[in-house]
């Protein structure tokens, strides 16, 4: 029995399964490392899943892996203390034949896709952790150690899908330690309701549409932070993410910034009646393109999370993962098949592969974002607020001009930020991040 | 039915041992719907039953002690195979699920039936010494297929085992300890057996590397009721369940709610008379009966 | 799959169509558990039951005793009676001195067989369920493991109720077309009827026909328990327990004292026997004891469903608790929102205090 193999992968994320499964369909001996009891057990997601990163890896997977429902309609709620402004988007064309986006839960979707990895002819070990990384003489990875007895593992490359943590890769020195304000906090919890309740709440056609809402203001309590609500087919996830360096500053508890949420007016409807089981907290990459660790060396490769590939803007992770996983991956094959061996400077296909692909150019594209919120907390703040007030102004028929209520809403935005000035560098600020 | 069961073959070396292991739902996360009082199935995690674990490292014990083979047995669904494999990781060395639609439904009596059948099937290869159950599962919860198993085969019985305190493999013999109501029985018996083990008589070992790759790379036998030798299939599944469960519905709420005992303001001294008082206010015998005692 | 509870739904619809054999099974019967002399409470709890179900059905109720000759077998016998039976086989012989599965299951299949009960009822001990399952397989009969309700539906069939899903929901199972109708039942589930010494009645006594040197397995030894909580939980008056609210294994010396105080039992919830705090056998609940004292008081314990259907026949249930919403008092009588740690030292002193004094004047 040969401890030996072509690529070794630390992590049965999106990310790590989705390296696994193209090597192994390349032919390639695989061996997949996990430290859950079975994969997907610790995994922790909203969770919408892109259909695009997905089909590039497994076309078929409509047809067999466990989705829950596909969003047809997209919510976004600016929230204050009694109320939200909303902008919704709903369309028949999003009930496509292949949709674009689903809502998934992780544990089931993981276990699948875990399966297909499996079936790709890939080995899977659970309940192991790797604690180390083996390296020759020349500094080259050459495998793992894990928590079990009994010798280390060999691999030519070590992929390490292992998550926004990254201790492996930062016990080998491969990477700094994480900092706080590159990580954000995010607490959820899933709520369980029949089918049918979750259809009418959410006015859904049939068990297979779902709606997604993303919340800003009050939500994040003055942090940097966002809110979510997806419905699943039974059940509804409903979580809060925000900077770990603010919850440090502010010392709001997670968990009383969720049941702040949770009892909010626009949302206590939602969930009203429902059995709250899972309760899950997780961090999730944020500092964007800038916090970006080194991704390759001799010997080894980062990918998913633990490169901080998450786009917080448009909260994509999964889809990054998976992609950075299939690019490593087809890296890795086309040298082996090239006869090369996989060092820093042949895996520059990989770098390469990620700068032509949209993983890159989107976290490029929003890399001042980060610290510009960071710097900025009124963006969670004062406009809600100001949102707010000027929508009850405009909603209120009491007797006052209409010319008089559009000028005290003006005002109502420019005193929530202490003169238009201030307006107006927000709105450049912004607009400079998306360019 | 159990012929190659009745002699244990002492010229072979070291045990053929097999436990049977159920993969259950993880109980502590199953829901039930509030309002239609159905369960909620949706994304609960699969686990070997815990009981049965206590009888695998009983299990890999005497094989690590006398040599042998431990096989794992399971009748369950496909996906019962991560169970078996998990099981294999531990340290068993062979695995067989038998699968098959017909057996769904099965009550306690149909699955010790497919369960016998499966064991003697595994039993042509080589006589089976030692069979081992958990004592019970967590979502059948009734600790009568180990039984029931042992009567189909004619194995002599031994439940609630907590310690194997000898095992003679030239004589066939063991001596188990098991517990009973008031105490514990020392028991002598012969093999084959068949013995339920007790919770927390052992610590389930963690496999080394090797056993997880193994686990990784084995083949689980799979059979189908007829590969498992089922020769009469109105024995199995629900045809062959005389339990049929007519009704399925939540506890009843009880109507009222606690009284609550104020503490306002109160000191803990306080607060503990007034319990006290409403304690014997509600049970004046047993107020009477407490005096007495202590005035006795 | 396999013997997981069933939905209802599917079978559930399926009608009673007794075969010919089985019309002649008649009467409800109660295996009397005597183990080294003494018969198990539970045996009388069940006699109860036995005797609501006989009046539902206009049956008689029968009493099964196995032990070996004497004094204490016929005192079973005799006690049966007591306890409702009208009628009572007894089944003595020395080999059945002590409880082995094979000689039990023996005289009980070939009793069964011989004179045909439609229901048959056992204790859900170590020894009841041992038994129950092998006469079951051997007889091929259904079996229902640890019924909390029995009744007779429209049909005169058993309705048999018991937990299922880790106890989140009640399921009601029928044995339709087989006979005996088997369940076994947890002591302290059923309430304990009331003595009449008066009653008397048939004894039938059936032979074993075995032999010693046939039967297999011998019994070495008998280790009684040292520690007699194994059997005193379930019957004890007065019970205080403490669950994780407690925070440590110290803090249950409160718990300890207080019952020490009352000359109580003390127990626990599964987590803090999980933790190791206190032995398995002190376990209340599901999957611990079902108790049924005058008075339960519990600290720190939430009042999982688990634990509640071990506690619920209590005459009295007081809570201490600091969460007023945690589910304990959906169905404790009285509840005490505050912490453990201050109430339970201030009841000991107060009980100690009471019964103290009376003890002196007294
Ligand atoms: C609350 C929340 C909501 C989110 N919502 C969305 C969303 O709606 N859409 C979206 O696309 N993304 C979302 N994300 C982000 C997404 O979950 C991640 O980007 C994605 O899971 C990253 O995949 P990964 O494979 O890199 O890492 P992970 O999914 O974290 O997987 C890492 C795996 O490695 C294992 N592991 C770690 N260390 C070791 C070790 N030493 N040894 C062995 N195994 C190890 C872990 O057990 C784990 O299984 C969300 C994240 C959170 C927290
Ligand atoms: C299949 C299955 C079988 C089970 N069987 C059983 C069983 O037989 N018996 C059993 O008990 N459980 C059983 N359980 C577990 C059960 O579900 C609960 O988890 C368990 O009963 C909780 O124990 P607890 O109340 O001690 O702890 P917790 O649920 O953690 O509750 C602690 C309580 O203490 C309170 N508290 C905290 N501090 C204080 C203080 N200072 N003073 C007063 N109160 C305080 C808290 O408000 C809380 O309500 C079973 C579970 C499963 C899945
Ligand atoms: N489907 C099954 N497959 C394998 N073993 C089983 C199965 N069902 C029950 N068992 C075994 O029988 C024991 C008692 O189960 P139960 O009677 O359901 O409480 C369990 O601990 C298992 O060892």
């Amino acid at each position: 029995m040969s401890n030996h193999f072509d690529a070794i992968v630390v992590g049965a994320g999106p990310s790590g399964n989705a390296a696994a499964y193209t090597l192994a369909k390349k032919g390639l001996s695989v061996l997949q490392i996990d430290r859950g009891e079975y994969p997907g057990s610790k995994n922790v997601q909203g969770a919408i899943l892109y259909a695009d990163a997905l089909e590039r890896i497994i076309p078929e997977f409509r047809e067999e892996a466990p989705l829950e429902r596909h969003v047809v309609e997209q919510r976004m709620w600016m929230l204050e203390e009694r109320s939200h402004t909303g902008a919704h988007y709903r369309s028949d064309d999003f009930n496509e034949d292949r949709p674009n986006r689903y809502t998934i839960l992780r544990a089931q979707f993981d276990k699948w896709f875990s399966q297909k990895v499996r079936e790709a002819g890939a080995l899977l070990i659970t309940e192991t952790t790797v604690t180390d990384l083996v390296k020759d003489e020349d500094g080259k990875v050459i495998g793992v150690k894990t928590d079990r007895e009994g010798p280390p593992l060999y691999a030519d490359v070590v992929i390490l899908g292992e998550g926004v943590n990254g201790l492996v890769g930062q016990r080998a020195s491969l990477r700094p330690e994480l900092k706080a304000e590159h990580v954000a906090l995010a607490v959820k919890e899933t709520h369980f309701l029949p089918e049918t309740t979750v259809r009418e709440r959410f006015n859904l056609r049939g068990e297979e549409d779902g709606v997604v809402i993303e919340v800003l203001g009050s939500v994040s309590s003055g942090m940097v932070g966002t809110g979510f609500i997806y419905t699943n087919k039974e059940s509804i996830s409903i979580g809060v993410g925000c900077l770990v360096s603010d919850f440090r500053e502010t010392r709001v508890p997670p968990y009383v910034l969720l049941d702040r949420f949770k009892s909010h007016p626009s949302v206590a409807p939602l969930l009203k009646g429902s059995e709250m089981k899972e309760y899950v907290a997780h961090l999730i990459p944020e500092g964007g393109y800038n916090a970006i660790p080194k991704l390759t060396g001799d010997g080894w490769i980062i990918v998913g999370d633990a490169g901080q590939f998450v786009n917080a803007v448009h909260r994509e992770g999964s889809n990054l993962a998976m992609t950075t996983g299939r690019l490593a991956a087809e890296s890795v094959a086309e040298l082996k098949e090239a006869g090369l061996p996989i060092t820093e400077a042949n895996l520059a296909n990989y770098r390469d592969a990620l700068k032509e692909s949209f993983v890159m150019k989107d976290l490029k594209k929003y890399r001042r974002l980060p610290d510009i919120l960071h710097n900025n907390k009124h963006f969670f703040t004062a406009y809600p607020k100001a949102i707010s007030q000027a929508m009850q102004t405009f909603l209120r028929v009491d007797g006052v001009d209409k010319k008089t209520k559009e000028g005290a809403m003006m005002r109502a935005l420019r005193d929530a930020r202490g003169g238009w000035w201030n307006v107006f560098v927000d709105m450049f600020k912004i607009a400079r991040a998306w360019r | 039915m159990s012929d190659v069961f009745d002699e244990t073959d002492t010229t072979q070396d070291g045990l053929n041992i097999v436990v049977c292991i159920k993969q259950v739902p993880d109980s502590a996360q199953i829901r039930v719907h509030p309002v239609t009082n159905t369960i909620m199935r949706q994304g609960v995690p699969t686990i070997i039953n815990p009981y049965d674990l206590f009888a695998l490292e009983e299990a890999l014990r005497l094989r690590d002690q006398y040599g042998g083979t431990v096989t794992v047995l399971c009748m369950g669904p496909p996906m019962a195979e991560d169970s078996l494999r998990r099981a294999l990781g531990i340290g068993a060395d062979q695995a067989v699920l038998i699968t098959d639609r017909r057996f769904a439904g099965s009550d306690t009596l149909a699955t010790s039936y497919a369960l016998a059948t499966a064991l003697q099937k595994i039993a042509e290869d080589r006589p089976v010494d030692i069979v081992f159950t958990g004592k019970q599962t967590i979502d059948g919860d009734t600790a009568q297929v180990g039984p029931g198993v042992a009567r189909r085969l004619d194995l002599n019985q031994l439940t609630y085992v907590s310690a194997i305190d000898m095992l003679d493999r030239n004589a066939g013999e063991i001596v188990v300890r098991r517990r009973a109501e008031g105490g514990v029985q020392v028991l002598k018996t012969k093999l084959p057996c068949l013995i339920t083990m007790l919770e927390g008589t052992n610590t389930v070992r963690r496999g080394s590397i090797e056993d997880v790759l193994r686990a990784a790379r084995a083949d689980v036998t799979t059979w189908s009721a007829q590969d498992a030798g089922v020769e009469d299939l109105t024995l199995c599944g629900l045809k062959g369940s005389p339990t049929v469960v007519k009704r399925v519905f939540a506890p009843k709420p009880r109507a009222e709610k606690a009284e609550m005992v104020t503490i306002e303001g109160k000191q803990p001294s306080d607060i503990g008379d007034a319990v006290i008082d409403l304690i014997f206010a509600n049970q004046p015998k047993l107020e009477a009966d407490l005096k007495a005692a202590a005035g006795a | 799959m396999a013997n997981a509870p069933k939905k209802a739904g599917g079978r559930s619809g399926m009608r009673k169509e007794l075969p010919e054999h089985f019309k002649a099974y008649r009467h409800v019967w109660v295996f009397v558990e005597l183990e080294r002399g003494n018969v198990h409470p539970v045996s009388w709890e069940l006699m109860g039951e036995a005797r609501k179900l006989a009046n539902k059905l206009g049956v008689d109720v029968a009493g099964v005793v196995i032990g070996p000759h004497g004094e204490e077998t016929d005192r079973a016998a005799a006690e049966a009676f007591h306890y409702g039976a009208d009628k009572v086989y007894r089944c003595a012989d020395p080999i059945l001195a002590d409880y082995r599965n094979e000689p039990y299951t023996r005289a009980l299949t070939d009793i069964v067989n011989t004179y045909k009960p439609e229901i048959l009822l056992l204790g859900a001990t170590t020894l009841g369920r041992d038994l129950a399952g092998a006469v079951a397989t051997t007889l091929r009969t259904g079996l229902t493991a640890d019924s909390t309700d029995l009744d007779v539906d429209d049909e005169k069939s058993l309705a048999a109720t018991r937990p299922t899903f880790g106890g989140s929901l009640l399921c009601t199972i029928h044995t339709l077309n087989y006979r005996p109708q088997m369940a076994t039942v947890r002591p302290r589930v059923m309430a304990m009827p009331e003595a009449d010494t008066s009653r008397t009645g048939e004894i039938v006594d059936h032979p074993l026909g075995m032999a010693e040197e046939s039967i297999v397995t011998k019994i070495l030894d008998y280790v009684p328990d040292a520690n007699i909580a194994q059997a005193n939980l379930a019957y004890a008056d007065i019970v205080v327990a403490g669950g994780m609210g407690l925070g440590n294994q110290e803090n249950l010396g409160l718990v300890k004292r207080l019952a020490g105080v009352l000359g109580a039992e003390y127990g626990c919830s599964r987590p803090v026997v999980q933790k190791g705090w206190m032995s398995a056998d002190r376990q209340i609940g599901q999957t611990g004891k079902t108790i049924r004292p005058r008075l339960y008081i519990c600290a720190g314990i939430s009042g999982a469903i688990q634990h509640r259907v071990g506690v619920e026949g209590a005459d009295l249930i007081v809570a201490i608790n600091t969460d007023p919403n945690a589910p304990i008092f959906d169905f404790a009588h009285y509840g005490v929102v505050a912490d453990a740690l201050t109430i339970l030292p201030a009841l000991t002193d107060a009980f100690s205090r009471r019964l103290g004094q009376r003890a002196m004047a007294g």
